[in-house]
């Protein structure tokens, strides 16, 4: 890596280490072939993730395994938060709902079945859908999400259905810690527990995993991160499913509260803290990248990620709408136009991060000054577009002399759990409860910020700066670390470790 | 012979569709079982398939009110 990227917020240019990327780039260190393949999908893309949408449908309810994390109340927490219930399509109401939501919001790219149970152990009614879309709506790329344990037997009906990114949740390869995570699975037509439950889903999702890349399907691997129990081995299960070809490896906390009603829940079985999460995710990234923007989205979420424009379309209006063959073929006309308007403006902008620019600044010695996280409330098009109490979640970033790096994001308080479960909080509690989870971050840029979470940020040692509203993200993040770099403020330890020690 | 779902039943679909009668019923405020449907599965499978699927403990029964998962027998057997 040259000294001359450093000055350029923007640029990853050149750098092939999955380390030292700028935020919008971790796609760049991928193959040519695959970042083509990527570069209109929100879940994937983090450029993408700003500027395409995804419908998931919930077709899928049945479930073939029992994991500790879930409770079957509830959609099935690998692909969404827990404590939340889809309302159950039928295939001929999901395929009419994705043509309508694609008619509606044209920068849709991606349909998903991840649930609300297991996508394969609902066969028929998964098929069907992907069966029908791929001939109605050939434009829109097809997902599925599975725990794995039916995917060898429908590897060929993936390939056939032209289904191209396959999301396992693979948890562990260790049939002694897939014992304390599965307490049981459906397996040729009877209920198998313990040991021998863990080793029959472990072997399946293994041979399922290495069908799918040798037919040249990308397959993600999901994992849910569970203090004490595979922590600690998920390093490894990071290296053997990259080994095999999983082209994403995505760690994601367990969510545990009792209110839940999981096993884990019921039983104190702690989640992982950020940190602890961010540590993991570190150790795991190797020279492909960590997804970090994953909202854990739900079985029926629709739009573009961080946001759920699901209401918008309710069964009922599904119902009442009547379309035909002219509404699908205008349809896919807009989104044509839409895809093509929107990879220019992504072209301009690889352009300027891998061109001129950098020497600008290529002068100016950075090396000095220790990583500052952020928070960053954004709405989307990679610009700080938002008020900090509209913010649903946080963009967490970490500036340092080598560049802008992103790490993730957080959920706002005030959704911690979804709406549904709690809208009622008091504004103060909720503030307290943002300030906790952000923590670690030392400014929070937001495009404007009321008074009093104002004066209670700055307390907690979170500055909060609205100097840069509508600028773009990375930018803007970088220009207030050199600030800090320039009037000394790095020189001293941030605010939560003095406050620790 | 049947066997029934009774309340405690969380709807979560996983029975349905491998009932080799399709005497299940996606009804509220629980699923049901066709009772002339039910056959306790014994010609097709070694056990029942719903009760072999459901997630819930005590929510399946027979025809005596006796649960086929009965309470503690879906718990994780390891800590
Ligand atoms: S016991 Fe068998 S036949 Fe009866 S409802 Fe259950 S699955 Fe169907
Ligand atoms: S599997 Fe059990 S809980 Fe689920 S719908 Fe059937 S009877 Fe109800």
């Amino acid at each position: 890596m040259s000294a001359s990227i450093l000055g350029s917020p923007l640029s990853a240019g050149g750098c092939s280490s999955a380390r030292c990327g700028a935020a919008t780039s971790q796609t760049d260190q991928l193959p040519a072939s695959l970042q083509q393949r990527f570069q209109d999908h929100p879940c994937y893309s983090e450029e993408a993730h700003q500027y395409f949408a995804r419908i998931h449908v919930a077709v899928a309810p049945a479930c073939n395994i029992q994991c500790n994390y879930c409770n079957r109340k509830y959609d099935c927490s690998n692909e969404s938060r827990p404590g939340v219930v889809s309302e159950v399509l039928t295939p001929e109401q999901a395929v009419k709902k994705t043509l309508i939501v694609a008619a509606e919001i044209p920068q849709m790219s991606v349909l998903g079945i991840a649930g609300p149970g297991d996508a394969l152990a609902n066969p028929g009614r998964t098929f069907e859908v992907f069966r029908e879309l791929s001939r109605r709506a050939p434009d829109i790329k097809l997902c599925l999400s599975t725990n794995g344990l039916m995917l060898p037997q429908y590897v060929d009906e993936i390939a056939a259905a032209n289904i191209d990114h396959v999301t396992i949740t693979i948890n562990c390869l260790d049939p002694e810690i897939g014992a304390r995570i599965y307490p049981w699975i459906f397996w040729n037509h009877r209920r198998v527990q313990g040991r021998e439950a863990a080793e029959i889903l472990i072997a399946q999702q293994q041979k399922g995993l290495e069908m799918l890349v040798a037919r040249g399907i990308l397959v993600k691997v999901n994992s849910v991160m569970i203090p004490g129990i595979n922590d600690e081995h998920l390093k490894e299960v990071s290296r053997v499913v990259r080994a095999k070809g999983a082209f994403l490896h995505n760690v994601m906390p367990l969510i545990s509260e009792a209110e839940h009603g999981t096993h884990f829940g019921l039983t104190g079985q702690r989640g992982p803290t950020p940190e602890e999460l961010k540590n993991l995710q570190d150790a795991c990234a190797g020279e492909m990248s960590m997804m970090r923007h994953c909202r854990q989205c739900r079985a029926d979420a629709v739009g573009m990620l961080g946001e759920d424009r699901g209401s918008e379309f309710s069964l009922a209006r599904i119902d009442a709408l009547q379309i035909d063959e002219a509404f699908e073929q205008a349809a896919r006309q807009r989104r044509a136009e839409v895809r093509e308007a929107i990879h220019a403006e992504l072209e301009a902008k690889r352009a300027t991060r891998h061109g001129g620019k950098a020497e600008v600044l290529s002068f100016t010695p950075l090396a000095r000054g220790r990583p500052v996280q952020m928070a960053v409330a954004s709405s989307g098009s990679g610009v700080i577009n938002q008020h900090f109490g509209h913010a649903r979640e946080f963009l967490i970033y970490e500036a340092s002399s080598k560049g802008v790096r992103f790490l993730g994001t957080r959920r706002a308080a005030q959704y911690c759990g979804g709406e549904v479960e709690c809208g009622e909080h008091e504004a103060d509690n909720t503030l307290a409860r943002t300030i906790a989870i952000l923590a670690d971050c030392e400014v929070i840029l937001c495009s404007r910020i009321g008074i009093e979470p104002w004066r209670k940020l700055e307390e907690a040692g979170i500055r909060p700066d609205t100097e840069h509203a509508m600028e773009s993200i990375e930018g803007s993040v970088f220009a207030v670390w050199r600030q800090m770099l320039e009037s000394g403020r790095l020189d001293v330890a941030p605010f939560a470790d003095q406050m620790r020690a | 012979m049947s066997l029934e779902i009774i309340e405690g039943c969380v709807n979560c679909w996983a029975c349905l569709p491998l009932c080799p009668n399709e005497a299940i019923i996606e009804a509220r405020p629980h699923f049901l079982i066709e009772p002339e449907a039910c056959t306790e599965c014994v010609e097709a499978y070694a056990t029942p398939q719903c009760a072999a699927i459901c997630p819930v403990e005590g929510v399946i029964v027979d025809s005596l009110g006796v649960a086929l998962n009965p309470p503690g027998s879906l718990q994780p057997q390891v800590a």
